[in-house]
């Protein structure tokens, strides 16, 4: 069965999705550990035999329980999500390995099986998002996803993080239901929920106020997912507070899915036609994304705290995503797309790293870290490197997508939004730097405690992803190959 | 070796040198002698490709595409060879005196001092073979990067504060001018490699050849031109053997060296010459030599004076390239050889001051050449070659540069260029006055460790062989220009 590969869509999110369970049944902390590894290696495996099928033989439609599309639901992978696929299972498959370190620090023992069991039926969620070509399904797996992320980040070991499960707890909730109205008034217009015969029949729909209440019911709910400014207030409390393997995860993943969405919902289904030529989307998304770079940017600067540092990094950086889609040209998207790989890759490192700093000192202060580089070194000097990714220094990879968001604000006409990108990427200098600092130019405070290099289970996976930032910086054949596939799907389904 | 695998050794062996540094932490004696052995392989390894190159030959070699159409991509020209061979070689002498240094004023963390030194000689072998814009760019900000570490290695309020000046300004105008001026030029001609000749061949409106040289300029900021120039007196917070590095080896030269390549393989001289829109750049850096010459008469501190001189005299290369004939290109690419061989000098001597009396200020000077006569005589040797005298280095280029200038008819550029000369001799004459010929205080001291003075008199005696043997940086400069 598996060999033949047929149903390789389906086991993209049947895998993790059986795994839960069983490690409910099994209580067991270090076989649930074992078993979330398996598997996210495994929807990695899966992930990139897809893509490689997808750019051989183009997009895969695979029909669940063989009832065809419409009436069933219908898997479809095709150069955009089969990016976001590899993405999303890559990371798992690098957190997966790293979380047992670190829960075991901040979990007690008869929790940490949950806790994998919520980290599988979040990724399977992820991966069912992205996977499916129903609008409905796509509803019940970010459900899925939002429900494990609300549990996940309330197991953090501060207490502020219950408040900052609950908070995001209400904000999703909303969000999934503003979702599920555009989704419903999609359904009126159109009697269908499958995204491909949306996107056709759409075209013939000539009634277009409930179909532009839908288009804003949806870009309110999926802005709320995916931290879009101003809806992104629930994300530093939840980033900040959460276990430190899930902040890496989320950063690298629940974000970037919840733009795949978007921008399968823009650029397929309501098409560029409606969305950003009859409305001026565009001009409201640049709006809101420069606000975005530069507002949260600035609030990074001041943060005393790193992970809520990157955290509000995460929403400019998002920014950055949503402006090169509202480019809506070839350079924009592809460096929008590209930026989703090279910024989770970025952020996933800087969260990990993270992660062993507070496992060694317990907090992420700013002030706890004075004289890191001499008792973590390859902690700091890994900081250092995906810093220089995340302002864009080339030979990295976050180099790679802001030159393309250059081009494609050149190619826009938009000089000034050129000089902005290249400016905000300075403030980002400054918020790295200030660590930089700190680690290397300051002598440990007095009360340093546990000076030590992290564990090697915990540096390794992390090192993985710095690695990465610079690799893929350098050979930029998958995220840039695959990016410029994803815009041409993107921009081509609405011609 | 074929020239294919000397790039690629020139580029590798100063990366190993360094893990063998690191390896070394422990073993002192060791570890300096890798570093000798790195910058000796590795001068043996960028010689090779002199007669190639000489001979017409541009071996190249490409790495990895690391955008579509542009790949990480290395090849040898003229302009590009001789600044490697004059960075490797100055590295040699440069180690030595680190090793005096280093040792004599009891600094810390010398294995990371020398690990950023030979990864910053790593970049500048990148810069210097470039084949594209993107390439450059690449090593470009590496360079920058690895030399913060050695800005800021005393890690007290002052070097971080220097450390944020010297990475805020360097950093900071290269994102925001040269990454756009190269992510245009993509946009414009599609390609960025360099060619002879120009790459920007469609009809530009002359305006915005203008813009795109502004940003140019303005982005390489390591050619220190007024008003962003503030990084260099920043990054005297630096042990000396690193403003050695700075001022004469690497950095400054690596800024003035991209410019010159930008102009001649970018815009095209002939592409440009007698456009209204580029006039304006041997305004700008006349300006800034002159104004830069009255700050140095003006600072008592002698690094200080010294690091303002090196603004001026990185103008001079400036100067010569916007002049656009084909001697004062000549001129731009033998200035940034024949200026390193006097600065490396001066610095060497202002360090060797330091450390054998802790004096900094030109004040203090007074009687100083009776106790240290092999210093001083070598600084009165790179005091004549900054001033443009015969015998030394200085002399040389300043006469293509002259020529050209009065090839050009360009009256501006001969009288900021006789100005300067009269401005040069009047902050470094009075020093070497005070020296020999004041009575100072009698504190006794004698010359700093031999392998300083060592250094300093190798290059003063190099700044003076390059007059009576200039015969293979000239070829290489002429071919530069197709003089």
């Amino acid at each position: 069965m598996i060999s033949s590969g047929e149903h390789l869509p389906a086991l993209q999110v049947v895998l993790p999705l059986l795994a839960a369970p069983l490690m409910v049944l099994v209580r067991r902390g270090t076989f649930a550990w074992l078993l979330a590894t398996a598997v996210s290696w495994g929807t990695l495996l899966i992930a990139v035999a897809l893509a490689a099928r997808v750019r051989e033989a183009g997009p895969i439609a695979y029909a669940i329980g063989n009832w065809p599309p419409p009436w069933g639901i219908e898997y479809r992978v095709d150069a955009v999500n089969a990016y976001v696929l590899v993405l999303v299972s890559l990371v798992a498959s690098v957190v997966a390995p790293y979380a047992r370190a670190s829960i075991a620090a901040e979990l007690p023992r008869d929790q940490r099986y949950l806790f994998f069991t919520m980290f599988s039926l979040c990724l399977a969620g992820l991966l069912g998002m992205t996977i499916t070509g129903d609008a409905f399904n796509l509803f019940v797996f970010l459900e899925i996803s939002s429900l494990s992320t609300y549990v996940l980040i309330a197991l953090g070991r501060d207490r502020r993080a219950l408040l900052a499960a609950y908070q995001y707890l209400v904000l999703g909730t909303i969000g999934a239901t503003f979702y599920i109205i555009g989704v419903g008034l999609l359904y009126l217009m159109t009697g269908t929920l499958n995204i491909a015969d949306l996107a056709a029949r759409l075209r013939e729909v000539h009634e277009l106020r409930p179909v532009l209440a839908a288009l804003a019911f949806i870009t309110v709910g999926i802005g709320l997912k995916l931290a879009m400014f101003p809806l992104h207030f629930w994300l530093p409390n939840a980033y900040a507070y959460a276990p430190s393997a899930i902040t890496a995860f989320l950063a690298a993943t629940a974000t970037k899915v919840s733009i795949y969405v978007l921008l399968r919902l823009y650029f397929t289904v309501f098409a560029v036609r409606l969305v950003f030529e009859q409305l001026p989307m565009a001009q409201v998304l640049i709006a809101l994304s420069v606000l975005a770079i530069v507002a949260t940017s600035l609030v990074a600067v001041f943060q005393r705290d790193l992970k809520r540092m990157f955290a509000y990094s995460s929403v400019a950086q998002i920014g950055y995503i949503t402006l090169g889609a509202a480019l809506v040209n070839e350079p924009g998207l592809t460096g929008a797309v590209a930026h989703l790989f090279n910024h989770g890759l970025t952020k996933g490192a800087l969260f990990l790293l993270l992660g062993g700093i507070s496992l060694r000192l317990g907090g992420t202060g700013i002030d706890r870290v004075a004289g890191l580089a001499r008792t973590m070194p390859l902690t700091s000097l890994g900081i250092v490197l995906a810093g220089l990714s995340l302002i864009g220094i080339p030979a990295t990879a976050g180099f790679i997508s802001k030159w393309y968001f250059v081009l494609g604000a050149i190619e826009h006409g938009y000089a000034w939004l050129a000089v902005l990108i290249v400016a905000t990427s300075l403030i980002a200098l400054a918020y790295v730097w200030r660590f930089v600092e700190m680690a290397y130019l300051r002598e440990p405070g007095p009360g340093a405690a546990n000076p030590r290099e992290a564990p090697a289970s915990m540096l390794i996976p992390a090192w993985i992803m710095v690695a990465g930032c610079i690799y893929f910086g350098l050979d930029t054949s998958f995220p840039v190959g695959g990016a410029r596939l994803a815009a041409e799907v993107l921009l081509g389904g609405a011609r | 070796m074929s020239p294919e695998s000397a790039i690629l050794a020139a580029l590798a062996v100063p990366v190993i040198g360094a893990l063998a540094i690191a390896a070394c932490d422990r073993r002192p004696d060791l570890r300096e002698t890798a570093t000798l052995a790195t910058s000796v392989i590795l001068l043996a390894c960028v010689a090779s490709l002199l007669r190639p190159v000489l001979d017409g030959a541009r071996p190249e070699v490409a790495l990895v595409e690391m955008l579509p159409g542009i790949a990480l991509a290395f090849r040898v020209e003229p302009l590009g060879m001789s600044f490697a061979l004059l960075a490797s070689a100055l590295w040699i002498v440069n180690s030595l005196y680190s090793i005096g240094y280093m040792r004599g004023n009891g600094e810390k963390h010398q294995t990371r001092f020398y690990v950023c030194f030979a990864l910053a000689l790593a970049s500048t072998m990148g810069i210097a073979f470039s084949a594209n814009l993107l390439t450059l760019f690449v090593f470009y900000e590496a360079l920058t990067l690895i030399t913060y570490p050695l800005v800021t290695h005393h890690g007290d309020d002052e070097a971080r504060q220097g450390g944020r000046t010297y990475l805020g300004l360097l950093l900071g105008t290269s994102i925001l001018f040269l990454l756009p001026a190269i992510a245009l030029t993509w946009a414009i001609a599609g390609t960025l490699d360099f060619v002879p000749g120009g790459i920007l061949r469609s009809g530009l409106s002359n305006a915005a050849i203008g813009g795109l040289l502004a940003l140019y300029v303005f982005g390489i900021g390591k050619a220190a031109l007024m008003p962003v120039h503030r990084w260099l007196p920043a990054a005297m917070v630096a042990p000396t053997p690193v403003s050695a590095l700075l001022h004469a080896v690497a950095v400054v030269k690596a800024g003035v060296f991209s410019l010159v390549k930008v102009i001649v393989y970018v815009f095209g001289v002939d592409q440009i010459a007698g456009l209204k829109s580029v006039d304006w750049l041997p305004f700008v850096s006349g300006f800034t030599i002159i104004a830069a010459s009255i700050i140095a008469l003006r600072s008592d501190n002698l690094k200080r004076r010294l690091a303002y001189s090196t603004v001026s005299q990185l103008s001079y290369v400036v100067l010569s390239v916007s002049l656009l004939t084909p001697l004062s290109v000549a001129g731009a690419a033998l200035h940034i050889v024949a200026h390193a061989f006097g600065k490396i000098t001066l610095f060497f001597a202002a360090g060797a001051i330091y450390t054998a009396s802790h004096k900094t200020e030109v004040s203090q000077l007074d009687g100083i050449g009776r106790r240290m006569p092999w210093t001083m005589a070598a600084f009165a040797i790179g005091a004549l070659s900054m001033i443009g005298l015969p015998p030394t280095a200085g002399f040389v280029s300043k006469w293509f540069i002259l020529s050209g200038a009065m090839a050009a008819a360009n009256w501006v550029a001969v009288a900021v260029i006789a100005a300067s000369t009269l401005l040069n001799a009047g902050y470094f004459l009075p020093i070497v006055y005070r020296a020999f010929f004041r009575e100072g205080d009698d504190r006794a001291h004698g010359e700093a460790p031999a392998t300083m003075v060592a250094a300093l008199a190798l290059t003063a005696l190099a700044t003076i062989a390059f007059f009576f043997m200039s015969d293979i940086p000239v070829a290489l400069a002429r071919r530069l220009a197709g003089a």
